[in-house]
């Protein structure tokens, strides 16, 4: 066994010594902790594990050694550039989470400044009150019928059993159009939409009708000449009163929830016989529960299914109407009629899209 | 009708459990609407008595003439000093001493919480007061104190029950078809129902009346038996003029809501609330020759008891005498043959007449009273001469007389027979009502029910209710009696539907666009005036002025429909500016009234009235719909001051023509049709320069723009206000129901910029109409994305920006393909509107 060439033993590299390279990944590893933001960690990657870094030059030597002391030189070094690496890299990801915290607080913004660009707009209550009905009957396979405003006095009177002399007709304070003698008036219920369904349809028949009407009161807390009515129809075989009661029961439990009853009373209305009116129990009402008179209603009377050209010996039905401004008012706590005609939007965008 | 609970309790015995408010409520439960419930002198505290009153002292010297009374009270409530009489001081003179008058005594509170002490008062120590009506809250009659007549109470009783002190009026509004509740027979009946008790009818007991007495009653004759078909009249002669009607009757009347008159009058008066028979006395000193009961005359006149001359017609029923007529027939009497304070023969007329006449001639004479309230309602038929019996008999007891006998005509009289099913209340109802239960209700309101064999009742209903006329009215009385709470709900299954129609899901759409784009929806009122179209500066022969008008509008200002939703729009955004909303946007939809050709304001003469008895012929029907005007859904927007408000975010904007112009695209995207913008004509009230024409396949059917400044400046609207209006029925109707999809090509998109200068004159929707045209169909889309006006592109010039995108379907686009369709674009721009490329 040979001697080793004792001028090319590692020991004898000045750079390749263990304490020198120890001193180099000391220094190294100083530099990266003490790098206080990613341009010095930058600085010190150059200086530490770049190209002319004392670990890079220290490699550079361990070519020249004989071969038997290249391993260990070799492994020295390169278990001392892989200590600056990784440190380097933690150091980094340390540096990073620092400066995105950092961008996080310099670009916090107060959040509460009002941002109220956006006009705000809103629908009358009294169309999405009157949708949210529609939709309650529309659910139960109903249809939504429409009739016209200005309507023939036969469609708003006549065929519904109110004859030209009937007291109902002083009842309701009709507004005629042109003279009292033309045959057309602004209707005073929705109930021609009625006839008009039952003439244009096949029985059975399901809608409702809502829609404007218009009666020659004035305008005051608890009157208006022009107003809103909700009715429904049904025609079919076998209808019955206990059908009138149930359906009323489900829509009263739609529009109050359910804990509302309803109650009923005998009454008269010329197009339905026997007639009825009734009361909703509506818990929400202020000042404690309470019962409401909500509606009229009654079995289509079999005059009125004749006028439209409905069998009555095959088909029978029901009817019945709600005021929707007296449903807002006492739904909604709407104290003043007025408020709901003025058209203040400050009165309408407390409501919003739907109510 | 208010009814005296102590009145109708002569005629049926309630449960002493029972509270003026719960016989109200079980009355509601029958069918009445209970109004209110008034309890007679609850505001009463302490003791009333009875007084007579003794010597009076007349103190002179004051203000105005005082009496110093010697009241006589009884022994319990005099003064110690002197036993059983009080000294009051009264400066009421329509007493005299003897009179028996009502003493409140010390410690007695009156309504108001006017409290009797004993005060020293014009000399005297005053140990009380004698009441008037109106100081105990009884009445409004301040004519004096309350006198009582002789006879009517003992001195030193309490005065409490003569007053009617304790009593209670519920206070009803009754249906159309409970004519027979407008009586205390009537309501008493329906209480015997509810409360299964037996009933003392007062109305076909006939009151036996002294024989006749030689001499001869008064004649009356009828030509129309068919509008009058039972006409009675008992005469009296010798009557007290004088008499004054007995107390207990004046304060039933009083608390029936009835003004007590004289004694004639309120025992009609009387009469007519317990029995429900409306009856008319006539002086018959007055009359010339027999009464005649017969159709108008056409140019007749009659002065009525309110003083109002009436223009009679032939449709007019009358009581006539020799010099014509004296009446309308059970609607209200003439002025000339008025019982008056002379009176001394009277003829008493009770008369059954046909409902409809009455009620035509009420609603032609706009002339509302307690007789034809009751006749157009339906009277009992047979009983008129059991009531006028009980009239006379009250006469001839409290007025004295004689009485000489009653004339009468009757027509033949055929009961109305109802025929009906036995099972069909329980059809109506969806329970089992058995056929035991049926009659014994039916035999419970009166009518007479018989077997039609099979299983049909044959059914008479009583003479008291007119109204039962139907099977179905039947039914009702079936059902009432066993109340509707004994009929269980069951939920009946309509066959599948379609749900909301394609309009109705549009109109929903739209309302929720405008509303999400900040818009708040109005429902302003449909009337409108010339006036109103005056303001917005309408010309004189704009076709928006021809209104529908109403024959009975409530203001004359305002008589007509509208024909436009400006009016009503405009006016609400003014009413929110004025309360201080300045920066305001509205919209509305609903219909306007547009005549059509031929149709006149005033609607037609002589319309067709189809029969109700069948389906009408769709010729009838036709005819009905050619008698309205069209009624087209509209929609409208208003706006004005800030769109969008200035913020610390940077400037808002002002709401303008442009807002407006987008409302109307808005709701077209929202309906899903086409809708094209143009210049063009601009009507009242826009802005001639900043108004667009939206249009629907070359129909023009709206607007939108700003408002022109004299308008704003008439019309009282902020300046710039910005209004749309157009067409929504005509919108939706062009909606596509179906979309077609065209697929999406993932190929490139190449993207090309345009500037173009062109013309002051032309419209950027021509330009951009060029441009697409002539890119061809490699175009995928095209916006303006500046607009720019001075001194690079010259006076009178302006440039426009677009951005094309371009896309194939199936390849990539080549440099020179887009270059190509770039080129044809400003090549068919220039072609159609001089565009030039801006260098």
């Amino acid at each position: 066994m040979s001697a080793p060439n004792k001028s090319f033993d590692p020991v004898e590299v000045a750079v390749l010594r263990p304490e020198a390279v120890e001193a180099a990944v000391s220094d190294a590893l100083g530099a990266i902790a003490a790098a206080s933001d990613l341009d010095d960690l930058k600085e010190v990657r150059l200086a530490h594990a770049g190209d002319r870094s004392p670990l890079a030059l220290a490699n550079r030597e361990i070519g020249a050694l004989p071969p038997q002391a290249k391993a260990e030189a070799g492994k020295r070094v390169g278990e001392a550039r892989g200590r600056v690496r990784t440190a380097l890299e933690t150091r980094q990801v340390e540096l990073e989470a620092e400066r995105d915290a950092r961008v996080l607080v310099e670009e916090a913004v107060d959040v509460t400044l009002p941002y109220s660009r956006r006009p705000v707009g809103a629908r009358h209550p009294l169309t999405t009150i009157m949708e949210r009905i529609e939709d309650v009957f529309v659910a139960m396979g109903w249809e939504v019928a429409e009739g016209p405003e200005v309507e023939a006095e036969w469609t708003n009177f006549d065929a519904l059993n109110i004859g030209p002399d009937h007291p109902a007709r002083t009842m309701q304070d009709t507004f005629f159009v042109g003279t009292e003698d033309s045959g057309v008036v602004l209707r005073t219920h929705t109930s021609p939409v009625q006839i008009r369904s039952m003439i244009d349809r096949e029985p059975p028949i399901y809608v409702i009708c809502p829609g404007k009407v218009f009666r020659t009161d004035e305008l005051d807390q608890t009157h208006t000449p022009v107003f809103h009515q909700v009715e429904g129809l049904v025609i079919d075989e076998g209808i019955t009163v206990a059908d009138l009661k149930g359906t009323l029961d489900h829509f009263a439990t739609a529009m109050f929830g359910p804990e509302t009853r309803t109650r009923w009373r005998p009454s008269y209305f010329p197009f339905t016989e026997p007639s009825l009116e009734f009361d909703v129990w509506f818990t929400g009402a202020k000042g404690g529960a309470r019962w409401i008179e909500w509606g009229g209603c009654g079995m289509v009377n079999p005059r009125v299914l004749r006028a439209a050209g409905i069998d009555p010996d095959r088909y029978s039905g029901f009817a019945f109407g709600i005021g929707i401004e007296r449903t807002l008012m006492f739904r909604h706590d709407v104290t003043d009629m007025r408020e709901m005609v003025e058209g203040d939007v400050r009165f309408t965008t407390q409501f919003g899209m739907e109510v | 009708m208010r009814v005296p609970l102590s009145w109708v309790r002569e005629y049926v015995d309630l449960p002493s459990t029972e509270t003026p408010e719960s016989v109200g409520e079980r009355l509601v439960t029958a069918g009445l609407e209970l109004e209110a419930v008034h309890h007679v002198g609850d505001d009463v505290a302490g003791t009333l008595v009875v007084g007579r009153v003794g010597a009076i002292e007349e103190l002179t010297g004051f203000k105005k003439p005082i009496r110093w009374c010697q009241v006589e009270v009884g022994p319990a409530y005099g003064h110690p000093d002197t036993p059983g009489v009080r000294g009051i001081i009264c400066g009421a003179r329509n007493f005299a001493e003897g009179d028996l008058v009502v003493v409140a005594l010390a410690g007695t509170v009156l309504p108001g919480g006017f409290e009797i002490a004993s005060r020293e008062t014009y000399g005297h120590v005053s140990d009380g007061m004698i009441c008037s009506e109106r100081e105990l809250a009884l009445g409004d009659d301040h004519d004096g104190i309350i006198v009582l007549p002789p006879g009517t109470a003992e001195v030193g009783f309490d005065a409490g029950p003569v007053l009617g002190i304790g009593d209670a009026v519920l206070e009803f509004s009754i249906t159309p078809d409970m004519g027979f509740c407008l009586s205390m027979r009537g309501i008493a009946r329906e209480l015997a129902h509810l409360y299964d008790a037996p009933l003392r009818d007062p109305g076909l007991e006939l009151v036996e009346l002294p024989a006749p007495v030689a001499g001869t009653p008064h004649e009356c004759a009828v030509d129309d038996l068919v509008g009058c078909d039972l006409f009675t009249m008992r005469t009296i002669v010798g009557f007290d003029p004088k008499a004054p009607s007995p107390y207990w009757m004046r304060r039933r009347l009083s608390m029936a809501g009835m003004r007590p008159v004289s004694l004639a009058v309120d025992v009609t008066n009387y009469v007519m609330l317990e029995t429900g028979q409306p009856l008319h006395a006539f002086d018959r000193g007055k009359l010339r020759g027999p009464i005649v009961v017969r159709r108008a005359l056409t140019g007749e006149t009659l002065e009525t008891l309110d003083h109002v001359v009436r223009e009679l017609d032939g449709a007019d029923l009358l009581i006539t005498d020799d010099r014509g007529p004296i009446g309308l027939a059970g609607t209200m009497g003439g002025l000339d043959t008025e019982i008056d304070d002379d009176t001394n023969e009277i003829a008493l007329e009770a008369a059954h007449f046909l409902a409809p006449a009455v009620a035509h001639m009420s609603r032609r004479h706009k002339l509302s009273s307690e007789a034809a309230r009751r006749f157009e309602r339906g009277v009992d038929h047979v009983l008129a001469p059991y009531a006028s019996a009980r009239a006379a008999a009250l006469l001839l007891e409290h007025g004295g007389g004689t009485y000489v006998g009653m004339t009468a005509v009757e027509a033949a009289h055929e009961p109305t027979v109802v025929e009906m099913a036995v099972d069909l209340p329980s059809r109506v109802a969806g329970i089992d009502v058995g056929r035991v239960t049926v009659v014994q209700r039916l035999e419970a309101v009166g009518a007479d029910v018989a077997d039609a064999g099979g299983d049909v009742l044959r059914v008479t209903p009583p003479t008291w209710r007119p109204d039962l006329t139907d099977p179905a009215d039947l039914v009702e009385e079936v059902l009432r009696l066993g109340g509707y709470d004994a009929i269980p709900a069951t939920l009946p299954a309509a066959p599948a539907g379609f749900g909301l129609t394609a309009a109705q899901r549009a109109r929903r759409r739209v309302g929720r666009a405008l509303a999400a784009d900040g818009y708040v929806e109005a429902l302003a009122y449909p009337f409108v005036g010339q006036a109103d179209l005056d303001a917005l500066r309408f010309p004189a022969d704009d076709a928006r002025r021809r209104l529908l008008l109403l024959a009975n509008p409530l203001s004359d200002e305002q008589p007509g429909m509208r024909t436009t939703l400006l009016p009503g729009l405009l006016a609400t955004l003014r009413r929110n500016v004025g309360r201080g909303t300045t920066d305001v946007a509205l919209f509305e939809t609903g219909a306007v009234a547009l005549l059509r050709d031929g149709q006149g304001p005033r609607g037609v003469a002589d319309p067709p009235r189809p029969a109700v008895t069948a389906r009408p012929a769709d010729e009838e029907l036709a005819a009905l719909e050619s008698l309205l005007p069209a009624q087209p859904l509209h929609v409208a927007v208003a706006l004005a001051g800030s769109r969008t408000p200035s913020g610390w975010w940077g400037e808002g904007t002002d709401a303008s023509w442009a807002d407006a112009v987008e409302a109307a695209r808005l709701v077209a995207d929202a309906v899903g049709s086409g809708l094209e913008v143009r210049r063009g004509s601009a009507p009242a009230p826009w802005h001639p320069g900043r108004c667009a024409e939206l249009v629907l396949d070359e129909r023009v059917i709206g607007y939108a723009g700003e408002v022109a400044p004299k308008v704003c400046e008439t019309a009282g609207l902020p300046r710039r206000t910005a209004v749309m209006e157009l067409d929504l029925g005509a919108l939706i109707d062009a909606a596509v129901e179906v979309v077609p999809a065209t697929s999406i090509s993932t190929f490139p998109v190449a993207k090309e910029d345009v500037a173009l200068v062109v013309d002051d004159s032309v419209a950027a929707a021509d330009v951009e109409t060029a441009l697409a045209d002539g890119a061809g169909p490699l175009l995928e889309s095209i916006r303006l994305f500046d607009v720019y006006v001075g001194t690079q592109v010259g006076e009178g010039k302006r440039s426009l920006a677009y951005a094309l995108r371009f896309r194939a379907p199936d390849r990539t686009l080549t440099v020179d393909e887009v270059a190509a369709a770039r080129d044809a674009a400003v090549a068919a721009a220039h072609t159609a509107v001089g565009a030039t490329m801006r260098s």
